[in-house]
């Protein structure tokens, strides 16, 4: 009888198993330890599909809440996992995850990846996620012990891999794969991805804030890392020129495509017009908003224009706690060259601001909805812009500062008595 | 942790490697100067440079969870194909670069054999044709201490179960699956055309015991979004009022002492209809079709049935280039539920009290289909 009946079904069917890469690492690594090579965590992908199965027929994790560790000088990037079935399964009564800042665009060499599985295989259970969500290479299962061995493995691995974020500070920046393979890139995502990241390694290390921050980078509106529904700062390629056309290869793609059924009525502006005698393609680039979808269809014949750089939307998140956010328009165009400035002068105020005055796990969009557009874009020193909003506001509750009120009796008496006006300007308001 | 005299490798705060380093040199040379691509078939995608310089991007769906083993496998495969060079996607798929059109074939061949990895997960706009993405998700029974579901086995079932629709290009247009296993959500997952998700039905069973060793009394509370949660000063615990909670699991991240799991109540949601790309629609959040189904292990029969119905419902009438919300929008929610042969019920009028999200769901006026 199998000690795994229920995860023995899981193999079953075409796609890739996970539980079949568990026991491939179990038994290389029972291997491994046969030809001499040193394992510190023998029997621990065994043990996790015993847990596992546990978990299948009870149908509940089996891990706990975690506890705190980490390697000397970070507060962040390990993660403290431990099993309620630890004494049960003590090769996997500690598994704690370490995040590993994947190289901007996940490009690898396998010499770096060689080394990283050779000293994973020694250090901890031999299974990782490529990737986590937020898009580091997790090394999944260890013992506290093992933490700072690991990462000294890794400071000295050629090149050396660096720990990601946890918790409540920067987590680790990701970008599309942008210029290096793809022709839509509005700007260097992954040369913006590694600038902040070493700009930020301060914060990324060492969590401080209120909550989490996600910066995310895509290089045109097409949004590959879905940086628009899932970090606080999406960086997201635009241009604001006309969309570059060459007519000839235009007339290539009408010998086979059907341009006015498929382009130019999916167009959401209808800003595009077909001459199908003339074969010729017109764009109102006044009235595009730069949705991608015609570019998408003939990428050898429409390409992004080149006065190119990046529109900001703030505040997206998962559900917890207000509610699922998808980012918002904070700036709409940064040009290319003057991103990386632009936005440490955004966010080192913003941080700032939050910090001192977010609430305990409250993110940066439920932080900005509590206190308000206004205040924000006092703060990052940014006028209103009409591309803020879908429309402008349903209800007349406006806030107006003392400033803008007329001087008048009543608004004396009220001082007199102590009333205190609606102020964007952060000093005052403390006073 | 003891403090020993430094050795002269020791650094912190040293980040990633800067990947043009790790980069293919064909990728480097023409870096910022691709000219355009053609998807040449499923799974394969042609990049042609301004230089003229040409690679076959070859991607592989994988279930994101690796062996070691597997990962020397793929390096052992781009060694003797790729100049020992690969990549990853943001869809946890794996990617060959080849400069060579004729060895396409025999790199497939051997992924498949050494990793049983299917070569797809390509789509290609100019002719119409979308292939499935594989789906993000994320650690569920396999590493997570707050799971409702788990993640890696309802994903294999999904997939195993919309196979064809990875391997082959026969979608009318892009469909993106998520899966988070709750609602922290560690993904894009409330913004994808097709989702699961993991949610808690009953309250937390506060363990006294747990909450006076561990917790902060005044922290915990005020992490609830529905002020839920009271502070016994006296008994020095924490009382949770059953009519407000909202299951959604934020005081269990701050305080061990309040467990929320229920193996005969947790379960996952279905919601469909969102989308990140700005491509003709803009972005949208995805709403709840399925308010819950049990967890099923180890095939979950009951999510993988409402996740096809769904998938088939968008995939036989949508038209071409028209994703799950251009979809649902042309034909009413009203036809889709039928379509989909979903049942409506009440769960499923937003009843939590966050002014942008209640109302901005309401239908105004009286324009409704029959």
């Amino acid at each position: 009888m199998s000690e795994t009946p229920l995860l023995d079904q899981i193999p079953d069917g075409p796609w890739p198993s996970f539980v079949k890469e568990i026991r491939k690492t179990a038994e290389l690594q029972e291997k491994a330890i046969a030809e001499g090579k040193e394992v510190k965590m023998p029997g621990c992908a065994k043990a996790l599909l015993k847990q596992l199965e546990r978990s299948y027929k009870d149908k509940k994790t089996h891990w706990k809440h975690g506890g705190i560790v980490s390697v000397v000088g970070y507060g962040g990037g390990v993660i403290g996992r431990y099993s309620d079935l630890g004494e049960e399964l003590p090769e996997v009564h500690h598994f704690h995850t370490i995040r590993v800042n994947q190289p901007a665009g996940w490009f690898y060499t396998t010499k770096a990846l060689r080394q990283f599985m050779d000293v994973w295989e020694k250090w901890g259970s031999g299974l990782l996620n490529m990737h986590g969500s937020t898009g580091d290479f997790v090394l999944l299962g260890t013992r506290s012990e093992y933490l700072q061995p690991m990462f000294e493995e890794m400071m000295q691995m050629d090149p050396p891999f660096d720990i990601g974020g946890s918790g409540s500070d920067l987590r680790t920046p990701s970008a599309c794969m942008g210029p290096a393979l793809c022709e839509f890139a509005c700007y260097d995502t992954l040369q913006l991805c590694y600038d902040l990241t070493m700009e930020y390694q301060n914060e990324l290390h060492r969590p401080m804030w209120p909550y989490k921050f996600k910066f995310k980078l895509s290089g045109c509106p097409n949004d590959c890392v879905a940086a628009k529904a899932r970090s606080d700062f999406a960086i997201i390629g635009t241009w604001k020129d006309d969309i570059q056309i060459d007519r000839d290869a235009v007339k290539e793609y009408a010998k086979f495509m059907d341009i006015q059924k498929e382009v130019v009525d999916l167009c959401p502006t209808k800003c595009m017009t077909w001459d199908e005698n003339r074969k010729s393609l017109e764009i109102d680039n006044r009235n595009c908003v730069r949705c991608m979808h015609c570019i998408n269809k003939m990428p050898k014949a429409l390409k992004p224009g080149k006065v190119r750089g990046a529109t900001i939307c703030i505040g997206a998140k998962a559900p917890c706690v207000e509610g699922a956010i998808i980012g918002w328009v904070a700036i709409p165009f940064i040009p290319a060259d003057k991103l990386f400035e632009r936005i440490k002068e955004i966010v080192e105020p913003l941080w700032e601001w939050w910090d001192d005055e977010g609430k305990f796990r409250e993110r940066i969009g439920e932080f900005l909805w509590r206190k308000g557009m206004g205040q924000f874009l006092r703060v990052i020193g940014e006028k209103a812009d009409v591309r803020m909003i879908k429309h402008p506001r349903t209800n007349p509750f406006m806030y107006f500062e003392k400033k803008e009120l007329r001087p008048s009796k009543i608004v004396e008496e009220l001082e007199k008595r102590g009333m205190r006006f609606k102020s964007l300007d952060r000093e005052e308001e403390e006073i | 942790m003891q403090q020993k005299e430094k050795p002269p490798w020791w650094k912190t705060d040293f980040g990633p490697p800067y990947f043009k380093d790790l980069m293919h040199p064909v990728l480097k040379k023409n870096y910022g100067k691709w000219a355009y691509h053609e998807v040449i078939r499923p799974g394969v995608i042609k990049r042609v440079a301004e230089s003229g310089d040409t690679v076959y991007v070859v991607r592989f769906g994988t279930p994101r969870l690796i062996s070691i083993y597997t990962v020397r496998d793929l390096c052992d495969i781009a060694d003797k194909y790729c100049d020992g060079y690969l990549r990853w996607t943001s869809r946890h798929n794996v990617e060959f670069i080849l400069t060579d059109e004729s060895k396409i074939d025999d790199l497939i061949k051997e992924v498949e054999e050494k990793t049983g990895f299917p070569c797809g997960g390509t789509w290609d706009a100019t002719s119409g044709k979308y292939g499935l993405s594989n789906i993000i998700h994320t650690q569920g029974w396999v590493h997570c201490h707050t799971p409702a579901i788990d993640a890696s086995g309802i994903v294999k079932a999904v997939m195993d179960e919309l196979y064809e629709y990875f391997v082959e290009m026969k979608l009318p247009a892009l469909c993106r699956i998520s899966l988070a296993c709750c609602a922290n959500m560690c993904g894009a997952v409330h913004a994808s055309d097709i989702s699961i998700v993991g949610i808690h039905r009953t309250p937390p069973l506060v363990d006294d015991d747990a909450v006076r060793r561990m917790c902060e009394l005044p922290t915990t509370a005020a992490s609830c979004p529905n002020a839920a949660i009271k502070v016994k000063a006296k008994e020095k615990t924490l009382e949770v009022d059953g009519e407000k909670c909202m299951f959604c699991g934020n005081c269990y991240t701050m305080c061990p002492g309040m467990p929320l799991f229920d193996p005969e109540n947790d379960g996952a949601a279905i919601l469909c209809a969102g989308k990140v790309s700005d491509a003709r629609h803009p972005p949208e959040l995805s709403k709840v079709v399925v308010p819950w189904l049990p967890n099923e292990p180890p095939r979950w029969p009951s999510v993988v049935e409402a996740v096809k119905k769904i998938f088939l419902a968008w995939a036989n009438n949508a038209k071409k280039h028209e994703r799950m919300v251009e979809f649902i929008e042309r034909i009413g929610w009203e036809r889709f539920f039928d379509l989909a042969g979903l049942e409506f019920s009440w769960h499923l009028i937003d009843d939590f009290r966050v002014p942008p999200f209640m109302y901005a769901s309401y239908r105004v006026g009286t324009q409704f289909r029959w």
